[in-house]
């Protein structure tokens, strides 16, 4: 199999662009030899019910966030029993005096400019991992790749100490600034491999012609990688929106408080309150990941196939 | 798996792949003494773009992680919390942790998550992906279906579910107790949380059995028909041929789950409250070293923590790395 794009042939088409068509490479599971219907029920029933099995906790904290509270903690199945939007509602009037839209609206502030930053830094710094030869190329690509098993606590004191000396605590700053800088060595290792998968041919056209990289980087490379620039994007995204930890350590007003500390403030007075509530409000931070995966799911599974192939 | 051979691919391609002019071409191998210094210009071009390029990855390198982790270094020979300047306390941070209970049952739940956890969700990542490279006709739902968990499943919401399923009369405990399996809470029971967290972790398969799925589709059909002509079952094919053929992705899955699973923190804090609870089953490495260091303010201490952390995931890695020559095989087509 190819570990590396330069030991065969077969890997020159960009990594994302569709499973490798070359005639040596197919499947197992498309040999000649015809499969009977059994084996195939077989297959399908098996597949089936673990679809339900792993599926199961996204139903039932969708159809439970329609229970009211009542019917929590007793025996009753999975549909509730007085189906209700209460729950919802409580949840639009949010929690400690803040209102629902405003976790929503910092949340999404907090994604959008993650994806900004993410995918301009990670795309130069790509590019020029990718594209430019110079001295120091071969040890700080070593250095990204390291940053990649490193586990985040290490940095995370002095970070805080730092941000708390610049007068940075409760602001977004420390949530974004690794976001501009390329922090996440994930989004420049893929689109790393990506732009490697390109011909160079347009580039070099482009040299000849007397454009500099900066010129060949607008207007030749940035257009072609837009299927990593998208799969880069969602990932920013989500992973932001889920984001609990940097929320957690920087933001201490809560009206600032993204999404997942909102949940948080619902879940550590569930055990006293409001159980519907605090369901239904997860399945509101829950409900943009799954629209965004429905939508996109090709890019992130070529994405995360990618990463582990090529790389 | 590639993660070394990357990095020496990188290294090795010299600037004599760089554009030359087409003139420059055509004289080759004649000295001319102008080429020289028109190439050293080339290159020093080359270098200021690429620096330029680069620079807020390295901006980002240096000041957000490089030089931290320097400073967090220095932090864990110190006493400090955050308000009086760090006290240099020397190795007291380090003998101390040799005699802190908490931190060793700690340091026991977070491994047995890690070494249990793993090559479970591993081995249903790749069981499932062996299952769905059987047929490609429907087998797309099935992966995406069984990939949504890795998107969602360390997010605070989905920790909250898990607390909701898991509780006194809760869905699983509703469903074991119609088997005739009475076993209750699973949150508040010291002996049953962990395993909750593995499943929890287990659930997230997708992630690793979609590049499974990947590697096992680059496997040539030529091996397995050669491999049945010399008379291998399907088993025999498994173990010879798959096995070996993928071992490069399972070395990558390896290496990334573990690192993830010592990192496992989000989950472990909201199912306790941020307690670590019930009986410190919860308390994982990150959840304690949070509650230390930002918590109880002992920012020394959490940073020599942090360092452990740190030391241990390299000497994993670097053992991993080092055990590929013995059971991973890169494809012979390689140079």
């Amino acid at each position: 199999m190819t570990t590396t794009t330069t030991g065969t042939g077969m890997a020159v088409p960009p990594p994302m662009t569709g499973p490798v068509t070359s005639q040596r490479r197919h499947p197992e599971g498309r040999r000649r030899v015809k499969r009977g219907t059994v084996v195939t029920a077989i297959w399908f029933v098996a597949l089936t019910a673990m679809t339900l099995l792993v599926l199961y906790p996204l139903v039932w904290v969708l159809l439970a966030s329609f229970k009211p509270s009542s019917e929590f903690g007793l025996s009753y199945g999975m549909l509730a029993e007085n189906p209700t939007i209460d729950n919802y509602v409580k949840v639009l009037e949010g929690i400690g005096g803040v209102p629902l839209w405003r976790f929503l609206v910092n949340s999404l502030f907090v994604a959008v400019m993650s994806v900004i930053g993410i995918t301009l830094s990670s795309s130069m710094a790509a590019y020029a991992f990718a594209r430019i030869k110079f001295k120091a190329s071969g040890l700080f690509f070593s250095l990204m790749i390291g940053t990649l098993l490193l586990p985040v606590h290490v940095v995370l004191i002095p970070q805080y100490i730092i941000y708390n000396k610049l007068g940075l605590i409760d602001t977004y700053v420390p949530l974004l600034l690794g976001k501009f800088l390329a922090a996440e060595a994930f989004f420049v290792f893929l689109m790393v491999q990506f732009i490697k998968g390109l011909p160079r041919d347009m580039d070099e056209a482009a040299k000849i012609d007397g454009a500099g990289h900066p010129r060949v980087f607008f207007s030749i490379t940035l257009p072609l990688i837009k299927p990593a620039l998208v799969t880069s994007s969602i990932f920013a995204f989500i992973w932001s929106w889920n984001d609990f930890l940097a929320p957690l350590l920087y933001l201490s007003s809560p009206t600032n408080y993204t999404l997942p500390m909102a949940l948080r403030l619902y879940n550590d007075q569930s055990s006293v309150s409001d159980y519907g509530a605090t369901v239904a409000v997860s399945m509101v931070a829950l409900l943009p990941v799954l629209i965004f995966f429905l939508i996109f799911q090709r890019f992130l599974i070529q994405g995360v196939a990618t990463q582990g192939l090529k790389g | 798996m590639v993660i070394g051979s990357i990095t020496s691919r990188d290294v090795a391609k010299s600037p004599a792949s760089a554009p030359r002019p087409v003139s420059d071409a055509r004289r080759a191998g004649e000295p001319a003494p102008d080429r020289n210094t028109q190439r050293k210009r080339l290159s020093r071009r080359e270098a200021f773009a690429g620096y330029g390029f680069l620079l807020p990855w390295m901006l980002g390198f240096f000041g957000l992680t490089a030089i931290p982790m320097v400073y967090s270094l220095y932090l864990a020979f110190t006493d400090y919390n955050l308000f009086t300047a760090p006290e240099w306390i020397g190795i007291d941070n380090f003998t101390r942790m040799l005699r802190d209970q908490t931190l060793h049952q700690s340091i026991q739940i977070t491994l047995t998550y890690v070494l249990v956890g793993t090559p479970i969700k591993l081995a249903a990542a790749l069981g499932v992906a062996l299952l769905l490279n059987f047929r490609d006709k429907g087998s797309g739902f099935f992966r995406s279906a069984f990939y949504a968990p890795s998107l969602i499943g360390a997010s605070v919401a989905i920790a909250i579910v898990w607390r909701a399923l898991f509780r006194e009369s809760g869905a699983v405990d509703d469903g074991l107790s119609f088997l005739g399996i009475h076993l209750g809470s699973w949150i508040a029971n010291p002996s049953l949380v962990l395993p909750m967290m593995i499943i929890l972790g287990v659930w997230q398969f997708g992630a690793p059995m979609v590049i499974f799925l990947a590697g096992l589709k680059q496997v040539p059909t030529e091996l397995y028909e050669a491999a049945s002509m010399d008379g291998a079952g399907t088993w025999r094919r498994f173990v010879n041929v798959t096995i070996p053929m993928l071992s490069p992705v399972i070395f990558f899955n390896l290496l990334l789950e573990i690192v993830h699973a010592f990192q496992i923190f989000g989950s472990a804090y909201i199912i306790s409250n941020g307690t670590g609870g019930p009986a410190g089953m919860t308390n994982f490495y990150t959840v304690y070293l949070y509650k230390r260091g930002f918590s109880d303010l002992q920012m020394g201490y959490a940073a020599a923590m942090a360092w452990l952390l740190v030391v241990v995931v390299g000497v994993i890695a670097f053992i991993l790395f080092k055990s590929q020559k013995s059971w991973v095989h890169y494809g012979g087509d390689n140079r």
